[in-house]
């Protein structure tokens, strides 16, 4: 009983964009490098450290390995799309103008039904956690609402407002449709269509073919050249140069490692508490690092919307 | 008099944290209150997702005024030291009096203490009395240094009779502006004492915890009954409306268990019975909704349930593809714990238990398949479902039903509420399992210490307890713990606290029947019963008092082991024979009564000890005759303790 009408994917896309833009957000473009969740971009992971006042938005497709069902399931994807908000500081009518962002794709929150449930966050490889709730529609999970408390172990200055859609679940909600590849991505394009094989061989390559011993290897790699790198930094004499950000990608490739690891079965229980300490000590140096980069170069972020915010 | 309004305006806060913060906010304004001495009365307390709020009657509008005399210096004191004290108080010194303090002549001064305004002391006291609200997980707000609270603040309602109370918290000024129902109600609007519950419910807000369950309750539809669901439900809104929807029937092929917790655990559902009390295709959503006209909200839960439902098909599917014999290998792949190996080893040793124990065959077939459902995607979805799929699966496989049901029971009781497993076999799998985890986690150290029990081996210990007890279980438990003597003290903690606490036997009955050994519990229980039987009859407890002094009396002779027979020829007729003669025929009946019958045989003892102590000298100076009295006393001791140790018995004797 798909709805007449309802927005396509792209067109939900680019109404967010352009309701959170005109709330003072930056609209950034997906990050480059792999990670599991919109969390795990420097835009919100570094942005989120320190007293710089920031708000951003953008679209991030999230991998999550262990999730793929060689696109055989409706409701279960190896690469689900994210938006993004991040609102630091929190403004107090958060509430008020996430509701209105439902509103501006369509939602007349007057016909339905939403609550705010219990749901509190933690990505313990990023030693990060906050609190906060899953956004319930009629019964379907459309958004993880967090407050951050810590990033990186450090406690924040300024408390972010993290809001995280689920877009594809959005979408079929608003179409209705029973199957995420039933959606119209845009006029006569289906979900199916663009991202169907992504779906299949991501799954073949995560559930069979990936090697373990190269992944492994992998992950050695890119943990020893992030550790030199910080190692690097301590010893900088100009610090204000030094490349944290690239830094901060080795440590993004050892997430998304670790993730294909353990769906491709390889990770025991005992190695997976201490692989993600290493990944999480990573984190935590990079984290570190940054905010002390940051306030050596007292370089606060002077934007037009920043001026807003405050 | 005035009345007292504080509502506090929050974002959502979790429905199982309200209850607590309500008893807290409740108690603490009375007690400020009552300390300031502003009266107040009738608190009441009510909350919904956004709101804490506490109401008082009878509040003063301010204290009342007191006096209060200051001492200065002495009569003779030098004259700027008089002025200092009269300009200190602001007064003239022909203001001050000379009077005895009771040991010097001194001057003085009587100040007036004005009562101060109760609107100034709550002012003070609101912001920090709020932020102290004790809640399970706080956040900062909105940043480092910021206030701690469930959730942010965002208004504060504060009002003694038509005043506000004025204070800032986070952020926040006090006003008599508060706030409806996110959606169906409006942003801001006054209220006062008179209108307030009035004005929230114009704002689609039902400030009272009975009338929205009421509200919810007023299906016209069979659901089943559920109340702890309700709670979460009446919790989680603010204008609670019922709908009702349907899935497809094709659906009720899967188990019944599998939908339930979907609707249930997942959804918030109450699933609803057909008359013949079978589950029926519909559910009743709880919407924070003022209706659902369009039907919308409906279609919308209908197509996520169906969505659920479709994937728990998936799962029941695919697991059936390959049955659980052929995944029993797959649980070396498990880990149980890193140095207790996998569960392929767990089961391997549940098995041998199982066999130990006299299980017999269902039970044995059931212990190799217990753990196998951890294998399946049903379980790796719905966790909580453990046990209970492995037994749908084993049924579906056409496994014996006794089979089926030991492994759906197999975590049973997994509260001191919960019921034991139905069935012998059961109850068997439930005891290896748990004694399993008991003696390994011993093992290897991972011991339970305060509250830091990650292997719920609380439970564990106490589910073997009452499955023992109450399943009439005569295992030989201790020996079967080993001799660990921590796992040994850990694990009659828990019988202590299964009769104590659950079966309510006093502390020292309790102590005194298992100081007579604990090996079988079912023997233990009935030695309980007996004792709380007998007890309250006129000579159990003198008697008790008698056996506390002669084990005294052995202690400080140093008698021990087994001292030998007594010698009939040594007695001193009159009391002492008479005992010696009444022990011996007490022994001889104890032998042929239920524990009853003896305990009270035993009691009848007592004008026999009584008149012993009365007149008999047990450190006699002839040595044999003194050997032979401790003698006899010590083997009454022994012959009479293996009910219970009456010594331990708390007596006013």
């Amino acid at each position: 009983m798909a709805i007449l009408n309802a927005p396509t994917f792209q067109e939900i896309v680019f109404q967010l964009k352009k309701y959170w833009g005109d709330r003072g957000c930056i609209i950034q473009e997906p990050y480059d490098v792999e990670v599991g969740a919109g969390t795990s971009c420097p835009e919100t992971f570094l942005r989120a450290l320190g007293p710089q006042p920031y708000r951003t938005a953008y679209v991030q497709p999230s991998r999550r390995p262990a999730d793929g069902r060689y696109g055989e399931n409706p409701n279960r994807l190896y690469k689900h799309t994210q938006l993004q908000v991040i609102l630091k500081p929190t403004p107090a009518d958060v509430i008020d103008q996430y509701m209105g962002s439902l509103e501006a794709i369509g939602i007349d929150l007057r016909k339905h039904d939403l609550k705010l449930e219990e749901d509190n966050w933690e990505n313990p490889s990023l030693g990060a956690w906050g609190v906060g709730w899953q956004v319930m529609l009629d019964g379907l999970e459309i958004t993880q609402f967090t407050y951050f408390q810590q990033c990186g172990g450090i406690d924040l200055d300024l408390v972010p407002a993290e809001i995280t859609y689920g877009l594809e679940r959005l979408t079929a909600f608003l179409q209705g449709v029973d199957s995420v590849y039933d959606i119209t991505w845009t006029q006569g394009v289906t979900y199916r269509d663009v991202r169907f094989q992504d779906e299949l061989q991501y799954s073949v390559y995560n559930f069979e073919l990936a090697d373990v011993p190269t992944l492994w290897n992998l992950f050695d790699i890119h943990e020893s050249e992030a550790r030199r790198l910080l190692r690097l930094y301590a010893d900088s004499e100009d610090k204000g140069r030094f490349p944290l950000l690239a830094t901060y990608d080795h440590v993004l490739k050892c997430s998304n490692l670790f993730n294909t690891l353990d769906a491709r079965g390889a990770i025991s229980v005992t190695e997976r508490v201490a692989t993600i300490g290493r990944i999480r000590k990573l984190a935590v140096g990079v984290a570190e690092s940054w905010l002390e980069q940051r306030l050596q170069q007292n370089a606060a972020l002077r934007t037009a919307e920043e001026q807003a915010v405050c | 008099m005035l009345n007292l309004l504080l509502e506090i305006g929050c974002e959502e806060i979790p429905d199982w944290m309200l209850g607590g913060a309500l008893e807290y906010l409740g108690g603490a304004v009375g007690e400020f209150l009552k300390s300031r001495q502003l009266g107040g009365e009738s608190i009441r307390t009510d909350a919904t997702p956004r709101r804490l709020v506490v109401r008082a009657a009878n509040v003063a509008s301010r204290q009342t005024d007191s006096e209060e005399r200051i001492w200065g210096p002495a009569k003779n004191a030098p004259a700027p030291a008089v002025a200092g004290f009269a300009k200190k108080q602001g007064v003239e010194i022909a203001q001050l009096e000379v009077l005895s303090d009771g040991k010097a002549e001194k001057y003085s001064y009587v100040r007036k203490i004005q009562g101060q305004s109760a609107v100034n002391l709550l002012s003070a006291a609101f912001p920090p009395l709020i932020l102290k609200t004790p809640f399970p997980k706080t956040m900062y707000w909105p940043g480092k240094n910021g206030p701690r609270f469930i959730r942010p603040i965002r208004w504060v309602v504060a009002l003694l009779g038509d005043e506000v109370i004025p204070f800032e918290i986070a952020g926040v000024k006090s006003s008599n502006e508060s706030s409806g129902h996110r959606k169906l109600g409006a942003g801001r609007f006054a209220v006062n004492h008179a209108n307030y519950e009035q004005r929230l419910r114009e704002n689609f807000v039902l400030l009272s915890a009975d009338e929205r369950r009421d509200k919810i309750r007023a299906v016209p539809i069979r659901y089943r009954c559920d109340n702890e669901l309700l709670n979460t439900l009446v919790n989680l809104t603010e204008w609670p409306t019922p709908i009702t929807g349907s899935f497809d029937r094709q659906f009720l092929s899967l188990p019944k268990e599998v939908l339930i917790t979907v609707m249930r655990h997942h959804q918030k559902y109450f699933s609803v019975e057909a008359p013949d009390g079978s589950l029926a295709p519909q559910f009743v959503a709880v919407t924070n909704t003022d209706g659902d006209p369009d039907g919308l909200i409906r279609q919308g839960n209908e197509r996520v349930l169906k969505a659920r439902f479709n994937d728990a098909r998936f799962f029941w599917d695919t697991d059936m593809k390959k049955p659980l014999v052929e995944r029993v290998p797959d649980l070396a792949h498990i880990t149980f714990q890193a140095k207790l190996g996998s569960y392929f080893e767990k089961t391997e040793r549940i098995l041998a238990l199982v066999r130990e124990l006299g299980g017999g065959a269902d039970a044995e077939r059931a212990a190799f398949l217990a753990k196998v459902d951890l294998t399946t995607e049903l379980v790796k979805e719905f966790t909580e479902l453990q046990g209970v799929v492995g037994g749908l699966y084993a049924r579906a496989q056409g496994e014996p039903e006794e089979v089926a049901i030991a492994i759906q029971d197999q975590y049973k009781p997994e509260s001191m509420e919960d019921a034991i497993p139905r069935s012998a076999a059961g109850r068997f799998l439930s005891i290896a399992d748990k004694l399993d985890t008991l003696r390994g986690c011993f093992r290897i150290g991972l011991i339970p210490s305060g509250s830091k029990d990650p292997f719920a081996l609380r439970r564990a210990a106490q589910g073997i307890v009452k499955i023992l007890v109450e399943g009439h279980f005569r295992l030989p438990i201790r020996s079967l713990l080993g001799d660990d003597a921590q796992l040994q003290e850990f694990f009659l903690d828990r019988v202590c606290y299964y009769f104590r606490e659950i079966r309510d036997f006093k502390y020292d009955e309790v102590n005194a029947v298992l100081a007579s050994g604990w090996s079988d519990l079912v023997d233990v229980e009935e030695r309980l019963n007996a004792v709380r039987e007998v007890r309250p009859t006129a000579n159990f407890e003198p008697l008790a008092a008698s056996f506390k002094r002669i084990r005294n009396i052995l202690r400080q002779a140093q008698v021990d082991g087994a001292a030998g027979p007594v010698h009939p020829e040594r007695l001193e007729s009159g009391p002492e024979a008479d005992l010696y003669r009444a022990f011996e025929r007490v022994r001889g009946e104890t032998a042929t009564l239920d524990y009853r019958g003896a305990l009270a045989a035993i009691a009848g003892l007592r004008p026999a000890v009584d008149l012993f102590f009365d007149k008999v000298l047990v450190n006699a100076p002839d040595p044999d005759l003194r050997r032979n009295r401790l003698t006899l006393l010590h083997n009454m001791l022994v012959e009479f303790s293996t009910i219970a140790d009456f010594s331990e018995i708390v007596t006013n004797f």
